[in-house]
């Protein structure tokens, strides 16, 4: 009895769903709210003609099968992977930008920049996010049909925990990168005593606390050891990972602030929103003959600072800028898609959608502890949005 | 009742060969069925083996045998070694097993012999629920309670004590590092090896208990001379499981062993295991030969793992035969 009963219990269920997912319409235009969630795709995007009408009907932000005509009114949906960093700034424009042109969703997916890369040269996603530009070996990958498109600039932290110095500790890209390397390690070492003639260091040990995993953080930090110091670029490098001399690893930027936090003597690097979420205080770098804390404008200093030395393909690192209250431990983040689209409509909005970014969207910057771009930068990012083709035509970006 | 009638009517007609599928055919039906699964397991190990050497071949070509001796992994460089990782995945889980096996083992003995029959449920279930919280939660608590512990109480404890006489407790005290990530993995693995000793245990006959306690044994004479011999191969079994559970543990271990590929006499030292480094670098691997050597450190670690898993089994093969007899 029990059983039977069991049984027709289930088959009604099924029946139910069925008969419900049948008659409700699939919205065309899913609330503007959730633009970017991940919409029921594991780790990697569907390909949006191919989206799925079939996932449960409820909040997938779908796209029209087959269509690709923005202006129909029909939802299109386009597909970026990428960088971890922005993340937070990617969620809070492109829900902007959906509410003001409610039939574009745009659907990201945080994965880390070199995923990003890889589903960009694969072809599930319209645009990649990444904080370190492509390798040569990527670009020959890609067919050198990638163009690099800046989109925000990031400012790294040197943040310490010294028991007795709350605030002030200056420090130099040499002594930095002598902490890192190993040789400096004491807090009152003569080299940091020197830049710190007011301070009274202790003579705690130093405890180097680095990235465990691949980042764009560690990109952007290695590259100006690399600029301040000749040892360093000889003996490790720069990368989204090195072999570090010492130290300790702490996953994620926040694994590195909770590490710094809790040892005595912790020195770590991190983006600058972590230093003030985590309440540590962040070392003053030397600039020419500056000391300046890491800082929104800072970076924007050391970005317009290099603006005319930007290489045609925008591919460049800009940390050890040098410039008036340029803070030197900065990078751009960009944003990488194909120079030949192969959807004009897809490649049109997309361009617009970049458009968009680099103007208006430049304004949800500040809030969220990213630096916007100075305007040679724009300048030159409008240049490469012009220069996006779709099969053979060129795109005009809609202001 | 009329489950009863319905299958009685449907038993009966297969037995009779009536029906769509008679007593005989329904047997073979699912001995196939079984067997399929039995072999699509083995299928599934052998397609990750194949798969994980199939995919680690340029780092092989690249590095041959030089791969397991070498010790740095310097992605810009583009050098790969995994003896760092090998030391600090097999230290970790061997110190895990030291501490963690002695606790479980006691934690079931206390449940199966020694607890009051109303605690047994509660406590069980209490054991069972620690291997339900996730790794990631593990890791968390370790980094936010555990590691200040270490770092202030328990390393500086050991230091200036042992730490005297014995390299192993010699070193500053980060906090984080191999001690950290072996007592996260004891207590990780401590509900697995709890949980299946209890049962074994639970499993050994009543007569031999009682017929030890009728000679005059004490408690704990019943325990160590009886229970626990003919229980043997079932706590060894309990224990590879866990030392499994050990070798494969990502995101506890990434969180507190400091991630820093060295090889060092000091249990207060830095350390990384193999599955740390590949879950820490595959997102950001950003050339070939990168994926591939993190790739063939996933297939070392299978082969370390299946190597000690024969160990393990081989112990439990030899101790089994001396375990029978004795008990008997």
């Amino acid at each position: 009895m029990s059983l039977r009963l069991l049984l027709s219990a289930i088959c009604s269920v099924l029946l139910l769903a069925g008969c419900t997912s049948a008659s409700t319409p699939i919205p065309t235009t899913a609330p503007a709210a959730k633009p970017t969630s991940p919409a029921a795709a594991p780790s990697n995007p569907t390909t949006a003609p191919a989206a799925a009408p079939t996932t449960a009907a409820a909040a997938a932000p779908a796209s029209t099968p087959g269509s690709s005509q923005a202006a129909s009114g029909q939802t299109m949906t386009l597909n970026g992977a990428g960088s971890s960093f922005d993340n937070p700034l990617f969620s809070k424009a492109f829900a902007e930008y959906t509410k003001l042109h409610s039939n574009i969703q745009v659907n990201y997916q945080s994965v880390g920049s070199g995923a990003g890369i890889q589903q960009l040269t694969q072809g599930p996603v319209d645009f990649g996010a990444t904080d370190a530009p492509l390798t040569d070996e990527q670009m020959a990958a890609a067919e050198n049909d990638v163009v690099h498109v800046p989109v925000t600039l990031g400012a790294v932290s040197v943040a310490y925990n010294l028991p007795g110095v709350n605030e002030g500790l200056k420090l130099s890209g040499d002594a930095l990168a002598k902490i890192y390397l190993g040789t400096i390690k004491k807090w009152n070492d003569p080299s940091i005593a020197q830049l710190n003639p007011d301070l009274q260091l202790p003579s705690t040990d130093i405890a180097v606390v680095h990235r465990s995993d691949g980042s764009g953080t560690t990109d952007i930090f290695t590259t100006y050891l690399g600029s301040a110091s000749q040892l360093w670029k000889d003996q490790v490098g720069s990368g989204l990972s090195v072999d570090w001399p010492v130290g300790l690893g702490g996953k994620g930027s926040e694994g590195v602030a909770g590490q710094v936090k809790q040892i005595p003597g912790g020195i770590g690097y991190f983006e600058m929103a972590y230093a003030k979420q985590n309440n540590l205080t962040s070392a003053a770098m030397q600039s020419g003959d500056q000391f300046l804390v890491p800082s929104i404008d800072g970076a924007t200093a050391c970005a317009a600072g290099v603006a005319d030395k930007l290489p045609p393909d925008l591919r460049v690192r800009i940390a050890g800028c040098t410039g008036q209250n340029a803070y030197p431990i900065s990078g751009f983040s960009w944003v990488v898609l194909h120079q030949n689209q192969k959807d004009s409509a897809r490649g049109q909005a997309l361009v617009n959608l970049l458009w968009w970014l680099t103007h208006d969207g430049q304004q949800y910057s500040k809030d969220l502890f990213y630096a916007p771009l100075p305007q040679q930068v724009v300048s030159k990012d409008e240049q490469k949005l012009s220069s996006i083709q779709a099969n053979g035509q060129p795109i005009q970006p809609a202001h | 009742m009329a489950v009863t009638l319905w299958e009685s009517d449907r038993a009966s007609a297969a037995r009779r060969g009536h029906g769509w599928l008679s007593a005989r055919a329904a047997d073979r039906v699912f001995l196939g069925l079984a067997g399929l699964f039995a072999a699509a397991i083995v299928g599934l190990v052998l397609l990750i083996a194949f798969e994980l050497a199939r995919s680690s071949t340029l780092a092989w070509d690249t590095f041959g045998f030089g791969f397991l001796t070498s010790t740095r992994l310097d992605p810009v460089a583009r050098r790969f070694g995994a003896l760092p990782y090998i030391y600090g995945t097999i230290v970790s889980s061997l110190l895990a097993l030291l501490i963690g096996a002695p606790l479980g083992l006691g934690g079931a003995i206390f449940l199966s012999e020694l607890a009051p029959r109303w605690m047994r449920s509660p406590v069980s279930f209490l054991i069972e629920m620690l291997a339900s919280i996730p790794s990631v939660v593990y890791g968390l608590w370790a980094l936010f309670v555990l590691v200040p512990i270490v770092r202030q109480l328990i390393e500086p404890a050991l230091g200036s004590t042992l730490g005297q006489v014995l390299p192993l407790f010699q070193g500053p005290p980060y906090g984080v590092g191999i001690l950290s990530a072996g007592l996260v993995l004891a207590i990780m693995i401590l509900p697995t090896i709890a949980a299946i000793s209890r049962d074994v245990l639970l499993a050994v006959p009543r007569e031999q208990r009682e017929g030890l306690l009728a000679l005059g044994a004490t408690r704990w004479e019943v325990i160590s001379t009886v229970v626990l011999p003919y229980a043997r191969a079932g706590i060894l079994g309990a224990v590879i499981l866990g030392l499994g559970r050990a070798l494969g543990e990502t995101m506890a271990v990434t969180m507190v062993i400091g991630n820093r590929g060295e090889i060092s006499a000091s249990l207060f030292a830095l350390a990384d295991t193999m599955a740390s480094v590949i879950a820490n670098q595959f997102t950001e691997a950003s050339y070939p030969l990168y994926l591939s050597a993190l790739v063939e450190l996933g297939l070392v670690l299978f082969g370390v793992t299946i190597v000690l898993n024969i160990v393990a089994r081989w112990l439990v093969w030899r101790v089994n035969r001396g375990g029978v007899r004795r008990a008997a």
